[in-house]
């Protein structure tokens, strides 16, 4: 195979995100941030994929520079490079304009036969980026994908989830696959290119201009959709009560239910 | 062909020969703003055969059914449904698109969104429409569910949303009339890219409306066929946390949470569950939730009406007991 691109996110860890009801704002400052899971079940997807053909696993990024030692994490694991789409027009980008900035990073790459994503990202959840990728690059999508079966004349022979049970499609290459969050354990990175990662990888860095998009068309002023304000949910308030005793919870339980 | 883009369009999705509820769902909802607003209410419909239960839009609060019939919508395929909805949407310019966020949902409206080069709001639990500037207006659960992000479609047209299921109701009003229209919709056959060649679907119980439930956390791991049969013992409804369902022990359509299922029960036990807060939100709705745990730390005790610290073997070890063994 030629080239297979994983897009990935670094999200932060969502029980550390706080909520200040006073300013409605959330405060991501605090949180740890890890590669969102679902994209590292893609990656470990491209690398055993590159495992059975032989292909050049590319990692794809957009975001702040910081994502960079989580890249390198891509390529301890087994990927041959990784791209970071940073610039700070980008902030504030929907899943509209993030599509955009990924198929045109997508393009620049080129020479690809399938293009994996994690379903959704942690943080945002929408699940529409990998669409909305296939769909700027004019690519047959398949999302909710849990294995790719066969590769052969270009085609691609893949397992789909949904809640009522499975599908497998047949899809022509190249294309895009979400890939369902779970689906598989990624490898853990290797200790050894670990060590080469430090010493000699260099991550490529582009900006809007490398990807010919203008200012206007990204960011918060290209997204169709704004945040008005963020509310808390109201709890229901829960009694709390403890109970020790496992006769008396039996009690209770098989009365609740009654 | 319409000129201007109104009303609200509804996309029906079908499975098993019937509509997905979530599309039923969605009708009500839509009902209710049209009704509020005084806005046209249109129901879309792919489909390879005549169904009486078409009718039956009006019902749940269509004005208008369109319908298009084609052996090629037998099952949703991603380059077909995308085709024939492009069609749909550009001859009855519907100003707002609501379509279930079903993996198939999720699937064409991502699609349909760059196509019209407009916005799409994900996974919406509320929906309304500003009167002053006739944009949509949805509620979006996020960071694990216990917070709502407000968003306003800016760009575009239609507004569209793809709407969680299960999270309006759905209503069959007697005697509703409307308008039933058939059209024919030119499938071009060279742009399908993708062929499903096998197909597993079995109908799922929706335990979204379960009055009791009994729901399985990773503390049941070794437990695990004991608590379910333990459940179906006592005639609650079953359910699993994402984690369960991550490994594969319960199929996705158990697992609660913002990423599953939320439920509206009257009772819940919850059995060896943490409390993540994506799970949290999935119980928001229960009116009693029992809990038991063996960590007096775990967070779920700030969800529980009762939190039982035990282990959670010893407590159906001794429930089978007093039902007279398993």
């Amino acid at each position: 195979m030629k080239n297979i691109i994983v897009c990935m996110k670094i999200v932060p860890k969502t029980e550390e995100i706080v909520f200040d009801p006073e300013t409605k704002t959330i405060d991501r400052s605090k949180a740890s941030n890890e590669i969102n899971e679902a994209d590292k079940n893609a990656l470990e997807l491209a690398l055993q994929l590159k495992d059975k053909y032989g292909a050049n696993v590319i990692i794809l990024s957009m975001g702040p520079p910081f994502f960079e030692e989580f890249l390198k994490l891509g390529i301890a694991m087994g990927a041959d490079d990784a791209i970071l789409i940073s610039d700070r027009a980008l902030a504030g980008s929907d899943a509209f304009v993030t599509a955009r900035a990924l198929a045109k990073g997508i393009e620049k790459i080129g020479n690809y036969d399938l293009i994996l994503c994690g379903e959704e990202s942690s943080d945002g959840s929408t699940g529409q980026v990998p669409p909305g990728i296939a769909q700027w690059l004019d690519l047959p999508v398949a999302t909710y994908i849990s294995d790719v079966l066969e590769v052969k004349e270009n085609k691609a022979k893949v397992k789909r989830v949904l809640f009522e049970g499975h599908e497998i499609l047949e899809v022509d290459l190249p294309a895009v696959l979400s890939v369902e969050l779970g689906c598989n354990t990624p490898r853990f990175p290797d200790f050894r290119r670990k060590k080469m990662v430090e010493k000699e990888f260099k991550l490529k860095m582009w900006n809007i201009q490398d990807l010919g998009l203008d200012p206007e068309e990204v960011g918060l002023k290209g997204s169709k959709t704004i945040v008005d304000e963020l509310q808390q949910l109201k709890t229901r308030e829960r009694e709390k009560k403890i109970v020790e005793d496992v006769d008396e919870a039996v009690e209770i339980i098989l009365n609740a239910i009654k | 062909m319409q000129n201007e883009w109104n009303g609200i369009g509804v996309f029906v999705e079908h499975m098993f020969e019937k509509p997905h509820p979530g599309s039923l769902e969605i009708l009500g909802k839509a009902r209710e703003l049209g009704d509020k607003y005084g806005i046209n209410v249109m129901a879309f419909l792919l489909t390879h055969k005549e169904y009486e239960w078409i009718n039956d839009l009006i019902n749940y609060g269509a004005d208008h059914v369109i319908y298009s019939i084609n052996p090629l919508f037998e099952h949703f395929n991603s380059d077909v449904y995308f085709q024939g909805m492009t069609k749909l949407i550009r001859s009855f310019k519907p100003r707002y698109m609501l379509i279930p966020a079903t993996r198939n949902g999720v699937d064409i409206a991502s699609r349909l969104a760059i196509e019209f080069d407009t916005n799409l709001t994900a996974h919406v639990i509320m929906l309304d429409i500003d009167q002053s500037t006739k944009e949509l207006i949805s509620g979006v659960p996020g960071f694990g569910g216990n917070i709502v992000a407000v968003v306003r479609g800016v760009k575009g047209l239609p507004y569209m949303a793809t709407v969680s299921v299960g999270a309006f109701e759905s209503k069959f009003i007697e005697n509703r009339e409307g308008k039933i229209e058939k059209v024919d919709l030119d499938i071009d056959e060279s742009k399908i890219r993708i062929k499903v060649v096998e197909k597993e679907l079995k109908e799922i119980v929706d335990i979204s409306r379960a009055e009791k439930i009994l729901i399985a956390g990773m503390g049941c791991q070794e437990a695990y066929d004991k608590v379910k049969k333990l459940a179906e013992k006592l005639g609650l409804a079953f359910g699993v946390t994402r984690p369960l369902a991550d490994i594969g022990l319960a199929p996705r359509s158990l697992q609660i949470g913002s990423t599953g299922v939320n439920l509206k029960s009257k009772v819940a036990i919850i059995l060896g569950v943490s409390g993540a807060p994506h799970f949290v939100s999935g119980i928001r709705d229960v009116e009693k939730v029992i809990s038991v745990n063996i960590d007096d730390e775990a967070p779920i005790l700030d969800h529980s009406d009762v939190f039982v610290l035990a282990d959670l073997e010893e407590v159906v070890d001794k429930i089978y007991e007093k039902l007279g063994g398993e």
